[in-house]
């Protein structure tokens, strides 16, 4: 093997085998076969290429090997095995040939197989297990390592999910337009659930898992490519912003820093830019939705040069346009926030008890650390206090604990203390 | 490849939607050509539970399980997979008081 076609084959894998598997499954109609014939194309590909060159479209050659093999299989297993069903699957195969090659469907099949993954009738969980399985390329082992779940149990999850593609049919086709904002809807959830359980790990002893957010970019830069819808285009623009202040949101040891006391300097421009871009774009559309506002709200923050010249007025506007579109309890809550930011502290714990009187966000560790937050800005020390309490026994996260603890250990003694408000 | 529409309503519900446009919703199937079967359930309380333990026939009354939401009818479709019986099974009256289990059927091997 000469050194310079088997880095040209890691290449090619890299670039293209997500697309190689995408098409496969179209024609080969079933995950486990285009799995198994995407590995055989490339070990032929492995004896073939150092001996004949490598081909001058090694997609095109990969997906034809894949196709010719698992046809070929599908024959000699059928010679053995009575099952109907193979022979009519290979026929299919067949008779499928002469769509495979051409651009526009390959790419096609790339969206087929997200919008496939992401599909509503799949549970939650198995969604994401699968998009970053046959979408990214991750293995079940990382991929159980990045949501701490031991690797046979997201295994199970994966084959179950591939079952219940086939058993109940589910169809490997991109949505019509009448289905797309839904189905969009439920694509966006899986890509934004990974990235924030790489922004925000909600266990564990680490703060980011940057691994599983750079995924998530991926595919939303992925999936702005192939389909660029307003809130596409919004959601990447979100990932980005949030991410352009990863370096800044942790201090050397670990522990969480605010947005307000991030060194600004440290947050990355070019992301900033590209999310900009983005947002301006999404809104143009003016079909935008709640991923593109909530990214105009970050990118509000990015603008400002330190945390006094942030714009509070415009983000209570656009939290109220966020509410309008999709009314949460967490949107409130980040409403609730911003109002403090901008009429003062009592205002935000006016409106965040206003919540809490409604019964929700109760069990929400973030609402209480912002209720203990406000009121320790205000002095209302014996307040304060309670509200850290609460939020520190619904936390599971290790850092945001000790951020929380050591906010608690902070708190002055003395009851008359009287904080400046905080913003106007 | 067919698929049962399972309707599932609360007993107080179980008039909610008119039966002549559950009809209608029939007819429009029928004439589509994608309806096998479709019926309305009378309430539970008319329902008898049949079991064979060694060989021994038990009759108890009620369903199976008391659930909050109860079988209250079924179509049985031909769709061409499933986002086609979604579509479907979305048009069915009785989706926007209750809710409705689409399950692929599974056909018996000899």
């Amino acid at each position: 093997m000469t050194g310079p076609v088997h880095e040209a084959l890691n290449a090619v894998y890299v670039e293209h085998s997500r697309r190689v598997l995408a098409t496969l499954i179209r024609l080969l109609g079933d995950f486990d076969l285009a799995e198994e014939a995407l590995h055989d194309a490339f070990r032929a590909a492995l004896e073939q290429w150092p001996r004949d060159g490598i081909p001058a479209n090694p997609r095109a050659w990969l997906v034809s090997a894949g196709r010719f093999k698992a046809i070929d299989g599908l024959r000699r297993r059928s010679r053995f095995d009575a099952l109907e069903d193979v022979g009519e699957r290979a026929d299919v195969a067949v008779t499928d040939s002469a769509a495979w090659a051409d651009e526009e469907s390959v790419e096609d099949d790339r969206l087929r197989l997200i919008f496939t993954c992401c599909h509503p009738a799949l549970a939650a969980d198995a969604q994401v297990a699968l998009t970053l399985r046959e979408v990214c390329g991750l293995t079940t082992e990382q991929i159980a390592q990045a949501f701490l779940t031991p690797a046979p149990t997201l295994a199970q999850r994966i084959v179950r999910a591939k079952a219940k593609i086939r058993d109940a049919r589910i169809p490997y086709q991109v949505p019509t337009p009448a289905e797309l904002p839904d189905r969009l809807d439920a694509v966006l959830r899986v890509i934004y659930l990974v990235f924030n359980e790489g922004y925000e790990a909600s266990s564990g002893e680490l703060l980011t898992r940057p691994d599983l957010s750079a995924e998530a970019i991926r595919l939303g830069r992925l999936l702005s490519e192939l389909l660029p819808e307003p809130e596409v285009l919004g959601l990447l623009a979100l990932m980005l912003l949030h991410e352009s202040r990863r370096e800044a949101r942790t201090s050397p040891t670990g522990e969480l820093v605010r947005l307000d006391e991030q060194d600004r300097s440290r947050w990355d421009r070019a992301l900033i830019a590209e999310g900009t871009r983005l947002i301006e774009r999404a809104l143009l559309s003016r079909r935008f939705g709640p991923y593109t506002i909530q990214a105009a709200i970050s990118a509000v923050h990015a603008e400002a040069p330190n945390p006094a010249a942030t714009d509070w007025n415009e983000i209570v506007g656009l939290y109220d346009v966020l509410l309008r579109s999709d009314p949460s309890p967490i949107v409130e809550l980040n409403r609730a926030v911003a109002i403090a930011m901008r009429d003062g502290s009592d205002a935000g714990v006016k409106v965040i008890d206003e919540i809490f009187a409604r019964g929700d966000l109760l069990e929400y560790r973030l609402a209480h650390a912002a209720r203990a937050d406000l009121c320790r800005r205000l002095g209302r020390v014996d307040e304060a206090r309670v509200s850290y309490q609460r939020a520190i026994a619904l936390t599971k996260q290790e850092p945001e604990r000790r951020f929380l603890e050591r906010q608690l250990r902070e708190l002055p003694a003395d009851v008359a203390l009287k904080g400046p408000g905080i913003g106007k | 490849m067919k698929y049962l529409c399972l309707v599932y309503l609360e007993e107080q519900k179980l008039h909610a939607v008119p039966d002549n446009e559950c009809m209608a919703c029939g007819d429009v199937f029928r004439n589509s050509g994608v309806l096998i079967a479709a019926e309305a359930l009378q309430p539970i309380a008319t329902a008898a539970t049949v079991r064979v333990r060694n060989g021994k026939v038990s009759v108890t009354d009620g369903p199976f399980a008391e659930t909050k939401e109860q079988l209250a009818g079924f179509y049985l479709l031909d769709a061409r997979d499933l986002n086609e019986a979604i579509q479907m099974a979305a048009k069915i009256p009785p989706a926007r008081e209750g809710s409705v289990e689409v399950r692929p059927v599974r056909e018996l091997t000899p």
